[in-house]
């Protein structure tokens, strides 16, 4: 009877937080980024960024390395050296070595296969996510994160970033004031400055909306042609209909 | 040349004579189509019927192919969708399809719906007509239901905890009743197989049963047309209805510029918008489903959210399910609450009018409460327009009755 009353309850507590619900992030206000599928070359350079700095801990599991070579244009060479580091043949997806329940132990929690976060997350997300990393002593990583609060994972970009810190900011009448981008400073200079470093990232997350669904690099330009279609068709049925009508009165 | 036509012309008669002989075919052919007289006046509102048994025939023919490579099973099921969407040949084509194929029914029905509000379609002698379209409508509510769990995504998931658990709250029974839908105390790979079972042969075969029942029922009494006048009253010698036309061809090829219309929007949202802004598939359903994690938002797809807000409104769990159950079968004592001797909006008077305009407003306002968070004013909102919701049905004997119709002419009027 235990039981049932859990369940019972189930559908208060869905219902208290729906009533509770915050935005889904649960975080600052997040930064815009405009996707562009259509720069190649920039989804080249994000496939690049994936493979060696998200693929050693996530896994895009549903990603076969030759779909990406041959939606970005790379060589099967190429993609062999310079992107497949887990395996050698071109038609595996894109997994990796460490076991879900080491991944467990080694972060508390295990990081999520990354093919479709793109799609649940959004790219504006992904973008403020992967900018805003601050240090922050009392996390286990050392760094916390304005996207994504007390999150469980280190900040892999560091080393092309750099190190950030939060400004403690004085508020007049004390009130609640959630950080936002702004209050966030350069305290060590990485790799890239930040203008490359933007780069990095806009090609970063652009890789990982195609990575969300591949078939969006072919599809509106299928549709086009399906729509051209179809006011052709519009156009006839149209006339057949008028000529079928004319005796109606 | 004129022998060979003259033969092979032969040889096709005798064909269909072979047939006629043995098969209702002709005699089918000339009483549903082409001596099924429908009245000549249908306007806009008209084309949803085919259309809602097109987008039928979609969702059977992309259901067909989805089934041949989706896996129903937790640990399988969100990933063979990712193979469909990746690796099967079109097949992000087809899951597309029927994605969108499941809003496009719930709008295509809405407004066939509405138009049955517009011109009193329900009314005598079409009661039958009505009660089988609400039969339809009621068990694509559960089709839809149960394949929304199929993806298995976190809203798939939660989604479906959510209303059934629903059940649970119905007294003596409700416990058991929601652990016998489920088949385990959560919902479960258990639950999966048997939404899966449900969604791709039970359900179909209901949904064809009824509309079968329906068209027969439809060609039985003849359709209503924007005027609200039975054209079988006015006949000409031959018994042939003075303001009707055979539906094939002149119907037959309107239908078809009709679905052409149709498929534009269709297509256009398949290719485009497949997410629709997350009102199609939504976001969270792109992570897997999680009996650990509830998500911060649970909403329904946006088909649900009208009847979802009404739920909310009420502060009993209880009472919050009985309303949000008579919020969707309450259509089905509109043949015996509406007292007007008036089918079409046209004649009647302005009581129906604003009835009709209020009751449209709160359905749309309840939809749009049923996506957004509780807070305070929302609930009292959803509350105000509950109320207008129900009135519109509840009170319907009374304004209906006492409504300033006009009167109703003989025939047709364009």
């Amino acid at each position: 009877m235990k039981g049932y009353k859990r369940l019972h309850n189930t559908f208060f507590i869905l219902l208290i937080m729906v009533s509770a619900s915050v935005s889904a992030a649960g975080g600052a206000k997040l930064m815009h980024m405009e996707v562009d599928l259509s720069d190649q070359t920039s989804l080249q350079r994000g496939a690049k960024t994936f493979v060696n700095y998200c693929l050693s801990c996530h896994s895009a599991a549903y990603m076969r390395y030759n779909r990406m070579g041959k939606d970005l244009g790379i060589s099967e060479d190429i993609l062999k050296t310079n992107f497949m580091f887990g395996t050698d043949k071109v038609g595996d997806t894109m997994k990796i070595a460490m076991s879900s329940s080491d991944a467990d132990q080694f972060f508390g929690v295990a990081p999520p296969d990354l093919s479709v976060i793109a799609r649940s997350r959004g790219a504006d997300w992904l973008y403020s996510y992967f900018k805003t990393f601050y240090v922050d002593e009392s996390r286990p990583f050392g760094v916390n994160n304005l996207a994504f609060k007390d999150v469980g994972m280190p900040n892999v970009l560091w080393e092309l970033q750099g190190k950030q810190r939060l400004i403690e900011k004085e508020h007049d009448g004390g009130a609640h004031h959630a950080p936002t981008y702004e209050d966030l400073e350069l305290i060590s200079e990485g790799s890239q400055g930040a203008e490359e470093f933007d780069q990095t990232v806009r090609d970063l997350v652009n890789f990982m909306v195609y990575l969300g669904e591949p078939i969006k690099l072919q599809r509106e330009k299928i549709g086009f042609w399906v729509l051209l279609y179809l006011i052709v068709l519009m156009v006839v049925t149209y006339l057949l209909k008028k000529e079928y009508w004319r005796d109606v009165h | 040349m004129a022998d060979i036509e003259q033969k092979v012309v032969k040889g096709l008669t005798g064909l269909r004579d072979w047939v006629d002989n043995r098969f209702p075919l002709t005699k089918s052919w000339n009483e549903h189509l082409a001596k099924y007289y429908a009245p000549k006046n249908f306007n806009f509102w008209y084309f949803f019927g085919s259309l809602a048994l097109l987008v039928l025939v979609i969702q059977i023919l992309t259901g067909i192919w989805l089934t041949m490579n989706f896996n129903p099973s937790a640990e399988g099921a969100f990933a063979s969708v990712e193979y469909i969407m990746r690796d099967v040949s079109w097949g992000w084509f087809i899951r597309y399809m029927h994605s969108t194929g499941a809003s496009a029914f719930f709008v295509v029905i809405f407004l066939h719906m509405f138009r049955t509000l517009l011109y009193g379609s329900y009314k005598k002698p079409r009661e039958l007509l009505w009660l089988s379209g609400m039969a339809i409508y009621l068990v694509i509510m559960g089709e839809a239901f149960f394949g929304y769990l199929l993806p298995w995504g976190q809203m798939s998931y939660w989604g479906a905890q959510v209303i059934i658990s629903l059940f649970g709250a119905l007294p003596v029974i409700g416990p058991d009743l929601a652990e016998w839908i489920r088949g385990d105390f959560v919902v479960s790979g258990v639950t999966l197989n048997r939404f899966f079972s449900l969604h791709v042969i039970a359900f179909p075969l209901l949904i064809l049963g009824l509309v079968g029942f329906h068209i027969l029922a439809l060609h039985e009494v003849g359709s209503n047309n924007p005027d609200g006048v039975e054209i079988k009253k006015n006949k000409n010698a031959e018994g042939i209805p003075l303001d009707g036309i055979p539906f094939h061809p002149y119907y037959t090829v309107k239908d078809i510029f009709g679905v052409a219309v149709f498929l534009f929007f269709f297509f256009a949202v398949v290719f485009f918008a497949p997410e629709m802004g997350g009102y199609f598939l939504e976001h969270a359903n792109f992570t897997p489903a999680d009996p650990f994690t509830t998500p911060t938002h649970i909403a329904p797809v946006w088909y649900f959210t009208p009847f979802y807000a009404i739920l909310r409104a009420i502060p009993d769990k209880l009472g919050g399910v009985i309303a949000m159950g008579l919020a969707v079968n309450i259509f089905l004592l509109l043949p015996w609450l509406d007292r007007s001797p008036v089918k079409s909006i046209r004649y009647r008077g302005m009581n129906y009018r604003i009835a009709l305009t209020a009751f449209v407003i709160s359905f749309f306002v309840l939809g749009w409460l049923g996506m957004q968070g509780v807070t305070p004013l929302y609930t009292w909102m959803a509350r105000f327009f509950s109320v207008i919701y129900f009135s519109f049905f509840l009170l319907m004997p009374f304004y209906t009755a006492m409504d300033n119709d006009k009167a109703v002419p003989d025939r047709v009027t364009d």
